[in-house]
């Protein structure tokens, strides 16, 4: 029998599909590029299909297909295929001067809001109840709600004091049905109570389309006749269970810039490093430190709602290789010609001068493209364009490098040319082979992963970790860690003021390889 | 005398105003005072349903009128989670009236400085009462007992704690001291955030005990930021303040300490500034500015931390490494500047044994 030592990645982005082989020793098998489709299916099976061609017989070595995807992003900011949601919110009196989806756009709240009740329950920060839980009252809310896909449920400090949303959940079916869908903040994210409900109520809402990529997914692998399991790329650069992610959605968000960064830190080979992609109109600049992206400490909108997802910290910078290049002025961007530089850009023959143009002067960033004879403003201005905008990208390397100048910084995508081989404060520049799809191979690399936060008298902080650390790695083998291999990679503790003892918060995220059996990962969720 | 230049006074806040009082406030936060979003979104909700506040002077006040302090108080990280319930500020301004007598009709914010600078705006609204415009600092400041009534020796005469449950305590302590620790316990019973009111004044004991026009200001402050071409110069020409350096964070030593984040920031000057380094000691708030071993401004005179660009207020929890920044600096009201101001919330105040000299960069 043939090793099972393949992974297939797949990055379903709004325009573009990629796919990727890789073996175990991290070598690119086969890769290609394919269009999106609309129902999603088509793109994924255009690509599997291209590279398992390329694979030929050795197919039967692929153990697994590991999927990352803008759509559910997509699904949000353009408010498509969103399922209805009733809405519980457990703490009253607590809260009430905030009511549920505050801020939201109204024309989401009209697509997803099925009805919203503030019902009283839920438990102050040491576990002390706001008020016994009101089951009557939730009982006559769903039975007042319109129709609803599903219902999302969120506790005043259920991160903390977990029971009662698992109670609501069970009530919840008993009422309305077993096969109810219930979504519970606890599974979703840490305290901060208006984004936790919000992540939830966006996540409940999600399922649907969800599911259809997941479905797309699972035909494609069968269709295929792939005995792989399959999984889904989270946003903090992890793995989750095909079922998994068809429950939490909302994990996927930003799952994109995840891959991208560390599938460019892992074809460079290095663990901790700067990574540039450098498209037609923006650089898109982020930070892999032990292998995982750095997330953002600030809470981050997606379609106009506020929530506290985990995203990498990316910082985005107005030069690409289409960013116009203003002889008069000297301006450079943030304007672009983008896809349109092929007929646009001076090297193409057209008439705007481009930071391409200007790369070409010192460089031949296109084979068999040569610029036309220019006048000496054109060529003045896009030389200083050239270095404004290497200057740019060293000051925004040096605002990530967090003053370290021995990190080596990743170049990918398709204005890489416009990355000097030498920055100030980088330590080496490396441009590593089939950049074109490293979020196709960010996503075969992917661990497993899994976060628990809790909050502790300072006294037993060591506890606390420990307790949050162990259901850390139980959501991390959840999610398809190998039990063997998952260990603690991060722990955040933030102090809480204003409480009779010295109070800690504590946050702990494990993550590991995924499980070397190339046996289903258990569908329990 | 014509003042055509003059711009016209503010005699109410609508909800037109609400962006530009919140990133006014988050600068008058020196460097504190909380994250201004939520406070945002719900004084945005309250102008919305119940109209525009009418905002008044110290000289508007009447003798019917009584003014009150409102804010909130606890743990932030609490405070991000367990949030207000909507009975909170009626029962404390019932509570309130009852213990004094008489009605309420104006609220006034503690601190203008940060997300207590907002919240008094809705709560007004919800209320149906006027606006003082004016506060208790003129800035953020880390401790209750930093207020310009305790400089101008104003006692508090009662203050009424509420919590989310719809517990009610009013609470009537010999000083201010006992007044912090009365309500640091019950706060704690409360599950460590409760709103409060303290300091009912009358139209005469207001008078001298408050810093005036911050209101407007930090409206007027906001509005050059969102709306100026040119943000870092228009926000320092509102407050009569200067730029003291511009460049970008090269050092940052920041830990948590009993609650309170100290530590101290290093920003190396670019451009006309290249070859100068600035230190700024910060403790929740930015303290002191030093700059070749001298001090350049110390509390109680204001600094705050701006994006080079944007202008927007940057606070101690959001530096980072390397990032652009302006530091802007304007002195403190003349309240602050008194022996007794000083003696609050001077640099000894602080901890820092240093003689304090005015900061020159003009007077609002």
């Amino acid at each position: 029998m043939s090793p099972r030592d393949l992974s297939v990645g797949v990055d379903v982005g709004g325009t573009n599909t990629d796919a990727v082989v890789i073996d175990a020793a991290g070598n690119v098998l086969a890769s290609t590029k394919q269009a999106t489709t609309v129902d999603v299916t088509g793109g994924i099976r255009a690509g599997i299909c291209a590279v398992l061609a390329e694979l030929g017989e050795d197919r039967s070595r692929v153990s697994r297909v590991m999927l990352g995807t803008t759509h559910a992003t997509n699904a949000i900011v353009q408010r498509r295929q969103l399922d209805r949601v009733a809405t519980i919110r457990l703490g009253a009196p607590a809260a009430t001067a905030y009511p549920p989806l505050l801020g939201w756009p109204q024309d989401l709240i009209g697509q997803v809001l099925a009805g919203s009740a503030m019902i009283r329950g839920g438990h102050m920060v040491d576990g002390t109840p706001i008020a016994p839980l009101d089951r009557d009252g939730i009982r006559s809310f769903l039975d007042g709600a319109g129709s609803f896909d599903a219902v999302a449920v969120t506790g005043i400090f259920s991160p903390s004091t977990p029971e009662q949303e698992l109670e609501v959940a069970d009530l919840v079916r008993a009422h309305v049905g077993p096969d109810t869908r219930v979504f519970l903040s606890q599974d979703i994210g840490p305290t901060g109570l208006l984004e936790r409900e919000n992540a939830t109520v966006l996540n409940a809402a999600l399922y649907g389309v969800a599911r259809s990529v997941t479905e797309a997914l699972v035909t494609v692998v069968a269709e295929e006749g792939l005995d792989a399991a399959t999984f889904f790329a989270q946003n903090d650069g992890t793995l989750m269970s095909l079922e998994f992610a068809a429950q939490y959605p909302v994990l996927t968000i930003g799952s994109g810039p995840a891959n991208s960064i560390r599938g460019a830190a892992f074809l460079s080979g290095t663990e901790n490093a700067i990574v540039v992609d450098v498209g037609g109109t923006t650089s898109d600049l982020g930070v892999v430190v032990n292998g995982f992206p750095r997330e953002s400490t600030l809470p981050r909108e997606i379609g106009g709602v506020r929530t506290n997802f985990r995203m990498p910290d990316v910082l985005s910078l107005g030069i690409g290789g289409g960013t116009v290049v203003d002889v008069a002025t000297g301006a450079v961007g943030p304007g672009s010609v983008g896809y349109r530089i092929a007929q646009e850009g001076l090297l193409f023959g057209g008439s705007t001068p481009t930071l391409t143009d200007a790369a070409a002067l010192q460089g031949n960033p296109v084979a068999g493209r040569s610029l036309p004879r220019l006048d000496r403003g054109t060529e003045d201005a896009l030389r200083a364009g050239l270095a404004v905008a290497h200057e740019r990208l060293a000051d925004a390397v040096e605002r990530l490098s967090l003053g370290r100048a021995d990190i080596p910084l990743v170049v990918v995508g398709g204005g890489a040319f416009l990355v000097p081989d030498s920055l100030p404060g980088v330590g080496t520049v490396v441009r590593p082979d089939h950049a074109g799809v490293a979020n196709a191979v960010g996503a075969a690399i992917s661990l497993a992963g899994g976060r628990a936060d809790t909050i502790s008298p300072l006294a037993d902080r060591e506890a606390a970790i420990a307790e949050a650390s162990e259901a850390a790695t139980a959501k991390a083998i959840q999610a398809g860690a190998d039990p063997l291999e998952v260990s603690v990679v991060e722990v955040l503790e933030t102090p809480v003021t204003y409480s009779d003892r010295p109070t800690v918060r504590v946050s702990v995220k494990a993550a590991g390889p995924l499980a070397r059996l190339a046996d289903r990962i258990p569908s329990r969720v | 005398m014509a003042q055509s230049a003059a711009p016209a006074r503010v005699t109410e806040v609508t909800v037109e105003d609400i962006p530009a009082l919140a990133a006014g406030t988050a600068i008058f936060g020196t460097g504190g005072g909380g994250a201004v979003h939520t406070a945002q979104v719900v004084a945005e909700l309250a102008l919305r349903e119940h109209g525009p506040v009418p905002l008044v002077t110290v000289d508007d006040l009447g003798p019917d009128d009584l003014v009150i302090l409102m804010s909130g108080i606890g743990a932030p990280t609490v405070g991000i989670e367990m949030l207000s319930a909507d009975h909170q500020v009626t029962t404390l301004i019932r509570e309130a009236e009852i213990a004094a007598g008489r009605k309420i009709t104006t609220l006034m914010a503690a601190e203008i400085g940060g997300s207590n600078g907002v919240g008094p705006v809705g709560w007004a609204a919800e209320l149906g009462v006027k606006l003082l415009d004016a506060d208790g600092m003129g800035r953020a400041f880390p401790d209750a007992a930093m207020v310009s009534m305790n400089v101008a020796g104003v006692p508090c005469d009662f203050s009424v704690l509420s919590d989310v449950v719809g517990n009610v305590s009013v609470i009537k302590t010999v000083d201010l001291h006992w007044l912090e620790r009365h309500a640091r316990a019950l706060t704690v019973a409360s599950g460590s955030i409760c709103l409060g009111v303290h300091y009912p004044m009358t139209s005469e004991t207001v008078r001298g005990a408050v810093v005036e026009g911050t209101v407007s200001a930090a409206i007027r402050v906001g509005h050059a930021l969102l709306s100026s071409p040119e943000p870092v110069t228009a926000v320092a020409a509102e407050l009569g303040g200067r730029i003291l350096l511009t460049g970008k964070i090269t050092d940052l030593d920041r830990r948590t300490e009993g609650g309170f984040s100290r530590g101290s920031v290093t920003i190396a000057g670019t451009g006309e500034d290249r070859g100068r380094l600035q230190r700024l000691e910060l403790q929740n708030e930015n303290l002191i500015v030093l700059e070749d071993g001298e001090v350049l401004v110390s509390v109680p005179d204001n600094v705050t931390i701006i994006d080079a660009e944007t202008g927007h207020a940057i606070t101690t929890e959001m530096l980072r490494f390397g990032q652009r920044v302006s530091v802007l600096a304007w002195a403190a009201d003349p309240i602050w500047r008194s022996p007794r101001g000083l003696e609050l919330a001077g640099p000894a105040a602080f901890g820092y044994e240093l003689p304090y000299t005015p900061f020159d960069g003009g007077t609002r």
